[in-house]
């Protein structure tokens, strides 16, 4: 089922496709090697894994610094169902107003600059023009001037972005999550969590506190420069191809881990991948944090050998303390066993791009 | 005692008077009195001229402290419940000016909610003193319905407003005064395990 | 993306007694990034054999996209950078500035900014006007200077935000009123200090002696690296030996020699040069304000921009 491998990764068209109820979504063929798959080797091993955000191998995730891909239509329909259900998952305290324009303009530039057929944006002095094809969009307003956009700027601009958005503000030696848009959160609050420092939003994340690891995070992030973003990734797994496992959903989504049977692994397990990056914001000097999550489930993960080999020996090795605060204790074993008829035992290369 | 197991717990390092403070405004709950009372000696003459305590008796293992309170000076002002109480706070610090500090003592609930008075006042946490006293209750935030419920005391509990049940998590949020509770028997309805007293 | 940019000398303007204002633009031309105020530029100038790191506050409204603009006071006692500022840079030339970096931003929470500025402490106070006239956010500047003849953008930022702006001149008997400004100001008021270190260490003194706690209280030193005695430094990984001259940062000298050690702010502040210290024997003479006065004792930690050594042996895991 190899497919020829694009050169450019340059969407032309879009899924109709549903993130919950009949749950449609799958990748196409082509869009199977765009994922980023999170392991570079057989086992699991906690690292930072923290590198410069700059554009990466043509044809994956990390070819555009904001990535769009077919699946970008469908989302933002999701996205819009999440906000009308759940006014909540959009926060923004008064004072980040400085920083919402801030990443209007960033996200509006990156999507712009990598996706020319798809997006537009003119600039006369503060007049901009945003023309978004997909998701036919033409809007002209005055930056800085909230007055002159249907929602304000990190309202508007989320919308026709993939991936959660979080913002930061820089003060006394720390940084606090005081904006954002979470529809597509792997099991954290936004409601809960905005007004949080960097410490108290990361408290319930296990192990990583003893070791650490957040505070030499934290004096990492505060010193991050404009104009050099980074970039990490993190993984979960997700029963169903639904974007919305929020906290606040929880009784309807819960349920979905206790029916994976030997037999459904490869439809109903779906690989979660968020690849975050951390940017540096201009006029508020706040920081903007975009969790961009794929998805795809076994049978699809499968069809590169690579990863097929490499995913159980991962899984088994992941520490119980880790696997329960992922949530999938129930059907670890499970999916372990599907995936190992995959697993021939041959050794494989180093990295996580497919051969 | 209350222990910090995570790390969005608050620490409450316990009251002592800024020595240059303009003014100072103490908001006590209960056996929060005891965390001031304690500290009587160094309200001098000239701090409590410039004092303003505001005292509410609920939570109180039955003794009330109005009259030591009264005793530490002239501007004493009793509450019937919370909500008068912050109320009355927001008051006093709409027409306070910066040189004024703020005190909190009494339960993790009541200080979380003087705190988001004072936080929309533009007075920053960190700023503020506080000190824990008396029932380690907590008010939890239902995830799913954002419901409030007050003085939890076992794991999991029935939500006060929407009935699920659920289990109380140590992440706690300032800007809500409030722990997380989130959906015990979510995966697998009707599996709720015995409540647990955790807290005394 | 932004590394270091070409920025070429367009404009000198002698703005007051001393003080000379530098306008840089982009050599390949387009848009600047924004910045925020307070935000500060290190600027690289070939003067003979040597190269100046030097930062300086950026003094331009952030929303002006076709140039970056510092102030740069003459020193009495210049390292070097200023001099060369005043006496030798030329328009035309090229320089090579580093993106804009803030250790010293608003708190935007704030209800309103009152910002006390003495001598060239002004300069970051000028871009963060501009936000917040463009924002709508309630400020005062207070500006102690020598005399207004010496008052370094003066004219032009009363023009520009009329009574917001109080000047003080030494010379006419006016002093900063310290113990009034820090009375009835309203609560959520945030105070910005940048000039010379007295002058900022009365204003602090003052508003915490009235009660304001630290965390409504900013300030910005612009320090210089601390001359000192030489001494030499040996680099663990190669055993190469680096001499320091008197007048030179330990940064310099590394840079001097050919490595580019990490740093942001040269001033001490940001934490972004501590180095490794694999062996000691002598005293680390810490000039920073960043390590614990724990750490400091330890001396296992030392920060090259600010920092020198007295002894006979220091290795640095380099």
């Amino acid at each position: 089922m190899d497919t020829a491998y694009s050169a450019t990764h340059r969407p032309e068209t879009f899924r109709e496709e549903t993130f919950r109820g009949d749950f449609s979504y799958a990748n196409s063929p082509e869009n199977i090697r765009h994922f980023p798959f999170p392991f570079h080797e057989d086992q699991y091993r906690y690292s930072v894994n923290i590198e410069p955000h700059v554009p990466g191998r043509p044809g994956s995730a990390f070819e555009h610094l904001i990535d769009v891909d077919e699946h970008y239509v469908a989302e933002m329909a999701d996205r819009a169902q999440v906000l009308a259900e759940d006014p909540l998952r959009y926060q923004a305290l008064p004072h980040m107003m400085l920083a919402q324009w801030d990443t209007l303009e960033l996200l509006m530039e990156e999507q712009a600059r990598a996706y020319p057929h798809l997006f537009t944006l003119e600039r006369n002095g503060d007049r901009w023009r945003w023309i978004n094809r997909p998701l036919g969009i033409d809007d002209s307003f005055t930056f800085g001037d909230p007055s002159t956009l249907p929602r304000e700027p990190l309202d508007y601009i989320c919308r026709q972005t993939q991936g959660d958005i979080a913002l930061m503000d820089q003060r006394d030696g720390n940084l606090w999550l005081d904006a954002g848009m979470i529809t597509a959160q792997a099991d954290w609050s936004l409601d809960f969590d905005v007004g949080m420092n960097f410490h108290e939003w990361h408290a319930p994340v296990p192990l990583a506190p003893q070791m650490g690891v957040f505070d030499r995070a934290l004096k990492y992030l505060l010193n991050l420069q404009l104009g050099k973003p980074v970039r990490r990734l993190n993984w979960t797994m997700t029963i169903n191809p639904r974007l919305d496992t929020s906290p606040e959903n929880y009784p309807k989504w819960g349920p979905d881990r206790t029916t994976v049977t030997p037999d459904n692994v490869g439809q109903k397990v779906h690989l979660r991948v968020e690849l975050q990056s951390l940017w540096r914001l201009p006029r508020s000097n706040g920081m903007l944090f975009v969790i961009r999550s794929y998805m795809m489930r076994m049978d699809e993960v499968v069809t590169v050998p690579k990863w097929g080999r490499r995913l159980p020996r991962v899984l088994e090795t992941l520490p119980q303390e880790l696997a329960e605060y992922k949530g999938l204790s129930r059907y670890r074993q499970t999916t372990i066993d599907w995936l190992k008829r995959h697993d021939d035992g041959a050794p494989t290369s180093p990295g996580i791009f497919p051969d | 005692m209350q222990t910090t197991a995570i790390r969005s717990r608050p620490v409450y390092p316990g009251l002592a008077i800024a020595p240059c403070a303009r003014r100072h405004i103490f908001a006590l709950e209960g056996e929060g009195a005891g965390a001031l009372l304690d500290i009587a000696g160094e309200l001098t003459p000239e701090v409590q001229r410039r004092s303003q305590i505001l005292y509410v008796a609920r939570g109180s293992l039955g003794v009330g402290h109005h009259g030591a309170l009264q005793n530490l000076g002239p501007a004493f002002w009793a509450a019937p419940t919370v909500p008068p109480l912050l109320g009355r706070l927001d008051v006093e610090l709409a027409r306070s000016h910066m040189g004024t500090r703020l005190y909190l003592a009494g339960t993790e609930g009541f200080i979380g909610q003087a705190m988001q008075v004072a936080a929309a006042h533009g007075i920053d946490p960190a700023s503020v003193l506080t000190e824990h006293r008396g029932s380690l209750a907590r008010r939890v935030q239902c995830v799913h319905c954002k419901g409030v419920t007050e003085a939890v005391t076992t794991s999991p509990f029935t939500c006060g407003h929407c009935g699920l049940s659920l289990f109380v998590r140590d992440h706690y949020s300032r800007r809500l005064g409030a722990f997380q509770g989130v959906n015990i028997d979510a995966e697998e309805p009707g599996t709720v395990p015995p409540p647990e007293e955790l807290y005394l | 993306m932004m590394g270091d940019l070409q920025m070429r000398v367009t404009a000198l303007h002698d703005e007051a007694a001393g003080v000379r204002r530098v306008r840089l633009e982009p050599v390949e031309g387009g848009p600047l990034p924004a910045f925020s105020g307070g935000a500060h530029v290190v600027v690289a100038m070939q003067d003979g054999a040597v190269i100046r790191r030097n930062p300086y506050s950026l003094c331009c409204d952030p929303e002006d996209r076709t140039g970056y603009e510092i102030a740069v006071a003459r020193a009495a006692a210049s390292r070097g950078g200023s001099a060369y500022i005043h006496e030798r840079l030329g328009i035309g030339e090229v320089l090579t500035v580093g993106a804009p970096t803030n250790l010293f931003q608003p708190d935007w929470r704030a209800k309103k900014h009152i910002l006390v500025a003495g001598g060239i402490g002004i300069t970051p106070f000028v871009a963060m006007m501009a936000q917040f006239a463009r924002a709508g956010l309630a400020f005062e500047l207070h500006y102690a200077v020598r005399s207004r003849a010496a008052a370094a953008f003066a004219g032009v930022l009363q023009d520009r935000y009329g009574p917001r702006v109080k000047i003080y001149a030494a010379d006419e008997g006016a002093r900063l009123p310290l113990a009034a400004l820090v009375e009835n100001q309203p609560l959520g008021t945030h105070l910005y200090t940048c000039g010379p270190e007295r002058l900022m260490e009365a204003v602090l003194d003052t508003a915490r002696a009235a009660g304001w706690p630290d965390q409504a209280l900013h300030s910005e030193h612009f320090m210089a690296p601390p001359p000192g005695d030489p001494f030499t430094v040996t680099l663990a990984g190669s055993g190469r030996e680096v001499a320091v001259g008197p007048d030179q940062s330990l940064l310099e000298a590394l840079e001097a020699a050919g490595l580019s050690p990490r740093y942001l702010c040269r001033g001490g502040v940001c934490g972004e040069c501590a180095t490794k210290v694999v062996e000691l024997r002598g005293t680390i003479l810490h000039g920073d304000h960043f390590l614990t006065p724990e750490e400091r004792a330890e001396s296992r930690t030392i920060m090259i921009c600010m920092s020198r050594f007295s002894g006979d042996r220091l290795v640095l895991d380099l």
